[in-house]
């Protein structure tokens, strides 16, 4: 029987140095003093308190920029809605979420400043991405993102908005970050 | 007033009866507060508050807990042995109930003229006891396994009938250095004998290894070999629900007080305090006091170890502190007789 060479590393192969692994005793000595180590950590840990925000009752600060539900918005001064339903909002939008139905303003049914305004002003917040582009799109600034963001319900139907839910001052239920925060 | 404890002296039968009942009634009272306080130390350890929903501060989330585990359907695999399955986690209950019999509060008392010893009872055998009935826990959780016919189930009882006996070993012998000391197995008489100097301190290698051995002997991490959630979804009680998994719930927290007033007991020096003499009355209040800084450490021992692999469980036990304990035992046992 031909003897098994021993097999040499070639030049290719990069040996490992490897620290001499330790005893059972010493090992057991360095897990002691680890442990000690761990229990610091973690009493450390206590001593900090707790870092939870309690989240019902209290609320992270949104920042201004915050992309929330949307709110549609008068004239502050005639009460006149800026929306005029160009639907400008509703090509921009990517996910296909807003519909608006236009109709003429007459004399004696005036609803917004320009010539017509929207009859239907429907998103739906199930679907809505929260990415802003109506906002960007609307020449008047008709529609803006709010801070809220609270929208959960039971059923999908009430998750569609309408213009009167949008126009109304929504519950101002989140907190605001001021700028030096 | 205080006499000395006699081993062996018995009270009438009704003091007994109501001893069992109020030092039963106490300590079992002491599971859901360890539960709590397991819940919410876990908690302000990982930055959190922890359960503070239910009651004041959470104070009935233990309730709201085991009255869920009460209330729900007893389900068993159809390849389980019913009655073994069924009497496996009283076993596991009555173990740990039984061996706070022995546990000294206080000393023999005077109260309206009848001798009665803040304890269950006092057996010459005395820590022995204790051991006999830590033996017979692990039938609980192996007959738990075992009678459940399942696998993560028959893995978890195995590796608890292995990890309890090889740490069973080593406790056995981290206590045999406090015997010679003391020169009696009764547990009264080893706290008497620590009224100048606990035995932590000329004991601290058996001390270390008791309360080692003693996270074995419980469960608790990072020796929770036998639950395992991780690999072996609960190990032993993966198929238990309801009232039973609570028992064991219940059994694996009474340990940690039963290990822990132990602890005390053998190595804290009981209801001695260094340097102040209190009133018997405030004997036992110690005695919790003291086990409660236990409890405290099984929490934070949990919040800061990982589990062991099953091959570092096994080595640590047999080729660190089966050893170490002989040596102490031994050490122990020449510096008594030289001195």
């Amino acid at each position: 029987m031909v003897p098994l060479e021993r097999w040499t590393p070639g030049d290719d192969v990069v040996a490992v140095q490897r620290a001499p692994s330790p005893s059972a005793a010493g090992g057991a000595y360095r897990a002691f003093g680890a442990t000690l180590k761990g229990l610091k950590t973690t009493l450390a840990r206590y001593v900090e308190g707790p870092q939870t925000i309690q989240y019902p009752e209290e609320k992270t600060p949104v920042f201004p920029r915050f992309r929330g539900r949307h709110k549609l918005h008068r004239f502050e001064d005639t009460g006149l809605e800026k929306c005029v339903g160009c639907s400008l909002c509703a090509a921009a939008c990517p996910a296909d979420c807003i519909r608006v139905v236009a109709a003429e303003n007459t004399p004696e049914n005036r609803v917004s400043a320009g010539e017509r305004y929207a009859a239907v002003y429907e998103i739906n917040l199930s679907r809505c991405i929260f990415c802003g582009y109506c906002e960007i799109a609307c020449p008047f600034d008709a529609i803006t993102m709010g801070h809220d963001y609270e929208m959960s319900d039971y059923n999908r139907s009430d998750l569609i908005f309408t213009k009167e839910m949008l126009l109304a001052e929504p519950l101002d239920r989140t907190p605001l970050r001021t700028a030096d925060e | 007033m205080t006499t000395v404890a006699v081993v062996g002296y018995y009270e009438p039968w009704w003091i007994q009866l109501l001893k069992a009942l109020v030092i039963f009634g106490v300590v079992f009272q002491l599971v859901p507060v360890a539960l709590l306080a397991e819940r919410k130390l876990l908690g302000r350890f990982q930055h959190r508050y922890g359960p503070n929903r239910v009651g004041p501060f959470g104070a009935l989330q233990p309730v709201a807990d085991i009255g869920k585990l009460l209330f729900k359907q007893q389900f068993r695999p159809r390849t389980s042995i019913g009655w073994l399955f069924a009497i496996a986690p009283a076993i596991s209950m009555l173990t740990a109930v039984a061996t706070i019999a022995i546990i000294p509060f206080s000393n023999t008392v005077d109260i309206f003229g009848t001798q009665v010893g803040l304890y269950g009872v006092d057996p010459s055998i005395g820590i022995l006891f204790a051991f006999a009935f830590g033996a017979i826990a692990f039938y609980g959780l192996m007959l738990g396994g075992w009678a459940s016919g399942s696998k993560y189930s028959f893995l978890g009882a195995m590796r608890s009938a292995a990890q309890l006996i090889s740490y069973e070993v080593a406790q056995g012998l981290s206590l045999v250095g406090v015997i010679m000391m003391t020169g009696s197995l009764s547990l009264t008489q080893i706290v008497e004998a620590q009224e100048d100097l606990a035995f932590i301190v000329p004991q601290f290698v058996g001390f270390v290894i008791f309360l080692v051995a003693g996270f074995a002997e419980t469960n608790r991490p990072p020796f929770d070999l036998p639950e395992a959630d991780a690999e072996l979804v609960g190990g032993y009680n993966t198929e238990y629900g309801g009232g039973r998994f609570a028992a064991y719930f219940a059994a694996e927290y009474l340990n940690i007080v039963v290990v822990s007033l132990l602890a005390v007991t053998l190595f804290l020096g009981g209801w001695n305090l260094p340097f102040v003499d209190p009133p018997t009355w405030v004997d036992p209040i110690v005695v919790l006091a003291k086990m409660l800084f236990f409890v405290f450490l099984f929490i934070w021992v949990r919040a800061t170890l990982p589990r062991l692999r099953y091959d570092q469980l096994m080595s640590l036990g047999w080729k660190i502190f089966l050893p170490l304990a002989t040596l102490n035992a031994l050490v122990t046992a020449i510096l008594v007789v030289v001195f």
